[in-house]
């Protein structure tokens, strides 16, 4: 945090983790929560710099969008892609129920 | 034996490329086991890909400028039908349905990919012992590291087991494997090297790169894969600038600064130092003029690059969900099938930056820290191109130290991210950079000194680098 020390709490670990989409051991929670305060601290040395009036930096070119000629041309190969899934069925990907829907 | 010399004799026909590849297949069968650079050696690949380039110098084509020079390739650069693992558990086994830009460039010269080189898993790490599948050592002494997170294709250029390798640089990852390791190793301006194929880490910083037993080959290499691609909206639309005809152009006349922030950041070992002092001398009796030069933003460096990386790399690796490829760990519905196949398939530093990205990009987080390393950002732009007012190139150390042993930082991320220090600033930038050997320290390591440029300053680089490289005792 700006101006202060950053400290991050078991909480905060399993919340971001739950953002993440990681299924962290009690371990590495424990674990993730002492280097990951120190790591912060650490950056939160940018915050000493003052930049009220600069703009920030996304991308070190000026990105412009690109467009190409609407030809149509050849995708993947549809076997061959599905051939490296863990799971699918009928030429499609297949995954576990998603939560909250009525199959 | 250099590219370049490969190339001559084997498009003159004087030489087979199946015997070069079998004179270096012979180097890996000796050492391999005791290094381990490579995830994945190519042995019949190689053999037949070189059997391609004879057949072609038989009927009287020219297989081209890297004809039948062995290759090695980071294993983050994606090769139609050969496992690319990123030394990933979550991409263990997968053969991509597609070829980087890179390697169809390298491979349309007339190059023979060997193998697919180790790195720091999604080459995050400073030491290559981020891999999922074991360290890789370094082969000028094997207790130490080779760096990272290129450092298979650094310790295979090192060992004599590919004439060239490619690697990938967010932070320093082809420069500072290419000092510890006693090779030459280029960060090309961001945009000039497509990254189409490339897995990506932090697609703002992300560049490929060379890394070669001289800079004359380094030039040769870049002037292959270098050049605009429209698989890779980032890629600068414009033509890539010629390398070799200016390589010996000299130095005299130009203005050589020493970037004080890297030359005296914290923990640079003294003959780390004293080997940037002697190469600037060498640079001055070339006729160039040498000053010290203050860019004071690059100290915050390091702290907005552990920032906006991980941030970047949070957003990139949301997609290894155990749906379209590579691991999955089942569970009772697809949310929880994520979660468990990702806490299985990355290792811990992964996780870690993971974690630490996500942190500075969550509600409440945002504006203090991705926002304001951003706007840090803006200011070490701003400061290099003030500097660049005064100075054609810029100086500085690669790696603050020589090689370390292995698990001497595993135990303390931050200890690891300090390797960064002096090669993350110009990649926040977007410039070149190059490292280029100079000597050894007092156990005989090598020692990297670090050319900086800015964009699209390649030739400039280039040429610095040439005579420092000259002039390296």
């Amino acid at each position: 945090m700006p101006g202060g020390r950053a400290r991050i709490s078991r909480s905060d670990v399993e919340h971001v983790a739950a953002l993440a989409r990681l299924a962290l051991t009690d371990e590495e929670v424990e674990q993730l929560t002492g280097e990951l305060g120190a790591i912060v601290d650490y950056a939160a040395e940018v915050s000493a710099l003052d930049t009220a009036d600069v703009p920030p930096t996304a991308h070190p070119l000026p990105l412009v969008n690109v467009f190409r000629p609407d030809d149509p041309r050849p995708g993947l190969d549809r076997d061959e892609v599905l051939a490296e899934a863990p799971a699918t069925e009928d030429g499609q990907f297949r995954v576990p129920r998603i939560l909250g829907e009525a199959l | 034996m250099s590219a370049h010399d490969i190339a001559t004799v084997v498009r003159a026909g004087e030489r087979l490329a199946q015997d070069v590849i079998e004179e270096y297949l012979a180097a890996v069968d000796e050492r391999e086991a005791q290094l381990h650079a490579f995830n994945h050696v190519l042995a019949n690949e190689a053999r037949e890909a070189a059997a391609v380039v004879d057949a072609a110098v038989a009927r009287g084509d020219d297989p081209g400028p890297l004809a039948g020079v062995p290759i090695a390739l980071k294993d983050n650069l994606c090769t139609r039908g050969v496992p690319t693992t990123c030394s990933s558990k979550i991409l263990e086994g997968w053969r991509p349905p597609y070829s980087a830009t890179v390697v169809e460039r390298v491979v349309a010269a007339g190059a023979v990919p060997i193998g697919k080189t180790n790195l720091d898993e999604f080459a995050m790490g400073s030491s290559t012992e981020n891999s999922a599948f074991g360290p890789t050592r370094n082969p000028r002494c094997p207790d130490r590291v080779p760096g990272g997170s290129s450092g298979g294709s650094a310790a295979a250029v090192a060992a004599g087991f590919a004439s060239v390798g490619l690697g990938s640089d967010t932070g320093g990852s082809i420069r500072q494997p290419a000092a510890l390791s006693g090779v030459v190793g280029i960060k090309p301006t961001y945009g000039l090297v497509s990254r189409y194929g490339l897995i990506a880490f932090a697609s703002s910083l992300d560049q490929i790169g060379p890394l070669t037993g001289s800079v004359s080959d380094a030039a040769l290499m870049l002037e292959v894969i270098a050049g605009h691609d429209p698989l890779d909206s980032t890629s600068i639309p414009e033509p890539a600038p010629g390398l070799r005809e200016m390589l010996h152009a000299g130095v005299d006349g130009l203005r050589v600064g020493i970037v004080e922030e890297l030359a005296d950041a914290d923990g640079v070992q003294p003959d780390v130092a004293a080997a940037v002092e002697q190469a600037a001398l060498a640079l001055e009796k070339e006729g160039a003029t040498v000053e010290r030069v203050s860019v004071p933003s690059a100290a915050y460096g390091l702290s907005a690059y552990y920032l906006i990386a991980p941030a970047e790399a949070s957003s990139n690796l949301a997609r290894y969900d155990g749906v379209r490829y590579g691991l999955r760990v089942d569970g009772p519905d697809t949310a929880t099938m994520n979660a468990r196949t990702r806490d299985a398939g990355f290792g811990p530093e992964v996780k870690r930056r993971i974690m630490l990205g996500t942190y500075a990009l969550s509600a409440g987080y945002y504006d203090a820290y991705y926002g304001q390393a951003q706007r840090v950002r803006t200011l070490i732009i701003r400061d290099f191109g003030r500097a660049y007012e005064h100075f054609d190139a810029l100086l500085g150390p690669t790696s603050p130290t020589t090689a370390f042993e292995l698990g001497a930082r595993t135990d303390d991320p931050l200890s690891m991210y300090l390797s960064d220090v002096c090669t993350v600033p110009t990649s926040l930038a977007g410039h070149p950079a190059a490292s280029v050997p100079f000597g050894v320290d007092g156990d005989d390591l090598p020692i990297g000194v670090q050319v900086l440029a800015p964009a699209l300053g390649e030739q400039v680089m280039f040429r610095v680098a040439r005579v420092i490289e000259a002039a390296a005792p």
